[in-house]
C-alpha cells in the first residue's frame, strides 16, 4: 500500500503501474508455454521408459510437422478444424459454459455438408459449397443447442449431455454410413466399407498448394477467428455473453437473460465445431468416412486453453497442436513411438494449464485486486453447476 | 418379439447379465458418489477406468494372477486420484476442464502402453463365474443373481459399506460437511483439503477397480478405448443416483438391464438397427439428467475449489 500511495509523482506511478501491467500480461502468456514444456519434459521421461530417445523422438516430431513444404502443408490442414473447434469453445467458456461434445458436433456437421453435397450434385460450385457448409454449421449449431436448452431450461450439466451427445451421433454417423449413406459403389462391390459416395467436385474447398492436403478451409477459419474477436468484444451480444461468464448474477442484475445467453453460446460453440465437420468433409476427405472427427472436438479444447481461450491465440495455438498431430504420424513411422503418445502429452498440457490458473489468481490476491477474469475460470467463483438460477425459472 | 422376450429363459438370461453388466457402472459411480460428496467432481474416470483395465490386464497377463492384478488396478487408480488431487484440490482448478485432461492422459497412456507392452488382442483367464452353494441352486433366484465371478459380488457389497461409510462414521460426516458446507467444516477443525484428496482418490481406486473388472472380469481382453463411455455414464449416474448408494444402485441396475435388453436385441436380430438400439441408453441418460438436475440433494460446495480465507 505504502509503496503506491506515498512514493513517487503521479506519472511515475502510472509508469510504474503499466509497467507491472506489461510483465504481468508477459507471465500470463507465458504460462501456457511452460505448462507444454512440462508436459513435453514428462512425455520425455516417458520415451525414456520405452527406451527411445527423446530428442530423437522429438526430433522426428518436430521435422514431421514443420521440417518439409509436405509437412507444413499438412500441419496447417490439420490446424483448420482445430481452430473451428477452438473458437467455438472460446465462446463457450466466455460464457462460463464447457462444451466437451465437438467430436459429435464435427460428426453431424460433416454428415450435413455431405448429405446436402450429395443430394444436389448439379448445383453450381460457390453456391453448393455455401449451402453445404451452411448446412455443417446448422447441424453443429442444433446438437449444442440440445445441451444449452438443456442446461438454460434444466439446469443439466452441459459436459455430462454433451459427452452423451458424442456418443449419440457417433451411432447416427454408424447407422447412416451402413444404411442411407452407405456408397453404393461399395454395395456393388461387395465391399461394404461404411462411407458414403465421393462428393461432387464443384464442393471440393479449392486447394491452397495444389497435390496437398492444404485448402481454402484455412483462410475462412483465419478469418472467422478474427471476427470472433470483433463479436464477442467489439458488439453487445458478445459483451453480454462475456459478462454471463465472468459473474451470472451480476448479470442478471443488469438485466441480461443469463440463462438465454448460455444456450445462445452453446448453439455458436456446437455450430463452429459443425463447421470445422463440413469443412473436413468438403476440404480434405471429399466423402463422409468414419473416425473424421479425429479427436479434434478435444484437441481443439486443449488448443483454446493454449491460446488463453482468446480467439486470435486460437490461431498460432491450432497450429501448434495442428504440428503436434502430424509430427506424431511422423515419429510412430520413424521412430516407432505409438502416436497415442500426443494424446498423452494433450492431457498433461490441459492438466497443467489449468493449474497455472492457480498462480494468476493468487497474484491478483496478493495484490488485493478483485480477480477479474483468469485464463480458464473467468469468475473467481465459476458457475457451470447446474440450478445456478432457480429463481430465473419463469 | 414379446412372445420371445417373455420365454423364461430369455429373461433370466437378460437379467442374469444385467447384473453381471452393473459391476463396472457400479463400482465408479460408488467411487465417483464419494468424490462428489467432498465437493470435487472428477470427469476423469473413464481415464482411471482404462488405466485400471490395461494394469489390470497386464499383470494377469504376465503373472496370472488375479489378486495381483487388482491390486495393481487399485495402486495405478491411485495414482491417478493423486494426480486429480493436487490439480483440483491444491491447485484449485476448474473441475471439470481438469477431468477432462486427467481423461485424455488416460486414454492415450492406457493405448500406449497397451501397443507396448502387449500390441495385439490377447486374451487371459479372468475371473471365473463362482456357483455359491445352495443359494445358486435354487431355481431362477439362483440363476440370475448367484451365478457371478467375484468381483460382481464385491461391487454390490460396496453399496452398503459406501452407505456405512456416509451416514455411520466420523469421516462420512466430514465428508459431507466438507462437501455442503467446506467454510463450516473448515471453522470446525476439519481439514478440507485432506478430506477431499481422500475422496478424490479413493473414486480413482474404485474406478481402477471398475476398469479391470472389464479387463480381467467380464470381457478378459484389453482394447483401446474399451470402456466405451462407461466412465461418463458412471459421473451421470452420481446425479441420478441423488448422491446416495441406493439410488446409483437403482441406476446402474437400470442401465445395465437396458444394456442387457439391447445386446439382447442384436442377437436375436430385431429389426430396429443395432446402432440405433446402442444409443438407447445414452439417450436414457439424458433424460435422466433432465430429472436429477438441479436437486437439493447435490452437495453444496460441489465443483467449488476450497479457498482458506484470512
Amino acid at each position: 500500500m505504502s509503496e503506491d500511495g506515498s512514493s513517487g509523482t503521479a506519472p511515475a506511478k502510472q509508469a510504474r503501474l503499466s509497467r507491472r501491467q506489461t510483465t504481468d500480461k508477459l507471465f500470463d502468456a507465458l504460462l501456457p508455454v511452460v505448462a507444454t514444456l512440462l508436459a513435453l519434459g514428462v512425455g520425455a521421461v516417458l520415451l525414456l521408459f520405452l527406451g527411445v530417445n527423446p530428442l530423437v523422438a522429438y526430433g522426428a516430431m518436430l521435422k514431421g510437422a514443420f521440417g518439409t513444404v509436405s509437412g507444413i502443408t499438412q500441419t496447417l490442414a490439420k490446424a483448420t478444424p482445430l481452430l473451428l473447434v477452438a473458437l467455438g469453445i472460446c465462446i463457450a467458456f466466455r460464457a462460463g459454459v464447457i462444451n466437451i461434445g465437438g467430436e459429435g458436433q464435427i460428426i453431424l456437421g460433416a454428415i450435413a455438408a455431405a448429405a446436402l453435397a450429395l443430394a444436389f450434385p448439379t448445383m453450381p460450385g460457390l453456391l453448393l459449397i455455401v449451402a453445404a457448409l451452411s448446412a455443417s454449421l446448422l447441424a453443429g449449431g442444433v446438437w449444442g443447442g440440445i445441451a444449452g436448452v438443456l442446461k438454460a431450461r434444466f439446469g443439466v450439466n452441459e459436459i455430462l449431455s454433451t459427452v452423451m451427445l458424442n456418443a449419440i451421433a457417433l451411432q447416427v454417423m454408424n447407422y447412416l454410413l451402413r444404411g442411407p449413406m452407405l456408397d453404393p459403389e461399395q454395395i456393388a462391390a461387395g465391399t461394404n466399407i461404411p462411407q458414403s459416395a465421393t462428393l461432387p467436385l464443384q464442393v471440393w474447398l479449392p486447394r491452397l498448394v495444389p497435390r496437398t492436403l492444404l485448402h481454402s478451409g484455412l483462410l475462412l477459419a483465419i478469418g472467422l477467428a478474427v471476427l470472433v474477436y470483433i463479436f464477442l468484444w467489439r458488439t453487445t451480444i458478445g459483451y453480454r455473453i462475456r459478462a454471463v461468464g465472468l459473474n451470472p448474477s451480476a448479470a442478471r442484475y443488469a438485466g441480461i437473460p443469463v440463462q438465454r445467453y448460455i444456450a445462445l453460446a452453446l448453439i455458436l460453440s456446437g455450430a463452429f465445431a459443425g463447421l470445422a465437420g463440413g469443412v473436413e468433409v468438403t476440404g480434405v476427405h471429399h466423402r463422409m468416412i468414419e473416425g473424421l472427427s479425429g479427436g479434434y472436438g478435444f484437441s481443439g479444447i486443449v488448443a483454446a486453453l493454449f491460446g488463453k481461450l482468446h480467439p486470435l491465440g486460437a490461431i498460432p495455438a491450432s497450429i501448434i497442436f495442428g504440428g503436434l498431430l502430424v509430427g506424431a504420424d511422423k515419429m510412430q513411422r520413424t521412430v516407432q513411438v505409438p502416436s497415442s503418445l500426443v494424446v498423452v502429452i494433450n492431457g498433461l498440457i490441459v492438466l497443467f494449464v489449468v493449474a497455472s490458473d492457480y498462480f494468476v489468481r493468487q497474484r491478483a490476491r496478493r495484490r488485493g485486486t478483485e480477480v477479474t477474469e483468469t485464463a480458464i475460470s473467468g469468475p473467481p467463483q465459476p458457475s457451470l453447476e447446474p440450478g445456478i438460477v432457480p429463481e430465473d425459472k419463469r | 418379439m414379446l412372445t420371445e422376450l417373455l420365454q423364461a429363459s430369455v429373461l433370466i438370461g437378460i437379467l442374469h447379465s444385467g447384473i453381471r453388466l452393473a459391476t463396472p457402472y457400479l463400482f465408479a459411480a460408488l467411487g465417483e458418489t464419494v468424490a462428489q460428496r467432498t465437493g470435487v467432481l472428477d470427469l476423469g474416470v473413464e481415464g482411471i477406468m482404462l488405466m485400471g483395465a490395461i494394469s489390470a490386464f497386464y499383470v494377469v497377463f504376465e503373472t496370472g494372477n488375479l489378486l495381483l492384478g487388482i491390486i495393481a488396478a487399485i495402486f495405478v487408480g491411485i495414482l491417478m486420484g493423486v494426480l486429480m488431487s493436487v490439480i483440483s484440490v491444491t491447485y484449485q482448478a476448474e473441475q471439470g476442464i481438469s477431468g477432462i485432461g486427467l481423461y485424455l492422459f488416460g486414454l492415450g497412456l492406457s493405448s500406449l502402453l497397451f501397443r507396448v507392452l502387449i500390441g495385439s488382442v490377447v486374451s487371459v483367464t479372468g475371473f471365473q463365474e463362482l456357483h455359491i452353494p445352495v443359494l445358486s441352486d435354487i431355481p431362477v433366484i439362483g440363476e440370475i443373481f448367484f451365478n457371478h465371478n467375484l468381483l460382481v459380488y464385491a461391487a454390490y457389497l460396496m453399496v452398503p459399506v459406501i452407505w456405512f461409510l456416509f451416514d455411520k462414521t466420523t469421516l462420512g460426516l466430514k465428508i459431507r460437511s466438507v462437501g455442503q458446507n467446506p467454510q463450516a467444516a473448515d471453522s470446525l477443525g476439519v481439514n478440507v483439503n485432506r478430506v477431499r484428496y481422500f475422496g478424490v482418490i479413493f473414486g480413482a481406486a474404485m474406478a481402477g477397480v471398475a476398469g479391470a473388472s472389464l479387463s480381467i472380469g467380464t470381457l478378459n481382453v484389453f482394447q483401446e478405448n474399451m470402456t466405451n463411455g462407461i466412465g461418463f455414464i458412471a459421473v451421470a449416474l452420481v446425479y441420478f443416483g441423488g448422491w446416495r448408494p441406493l439410488g446409483v444402485l437403482l441406476g446402474s441396475l437400470l442401465f445395465a438391464t437396458v444394456s442387457a435388453l439391447q445386446i439382447w436385441g442384436q442377437v436375436v436380430g430385431i429389426n430396429i438397427p443395432s446402432d440405433l438400439m446402442v444409443m438407447l441408453p445414452y439417450v436414457l441418460t439424458i433424460i435422466v439428467l433432465i430429472f436429477s438436475s438441479g436437486q437439493i440433494r447435490q452437495p453444496a460446495a460441489l465443483n467449488k475449489p476450497f479457498e482458506r480465507s484470512g
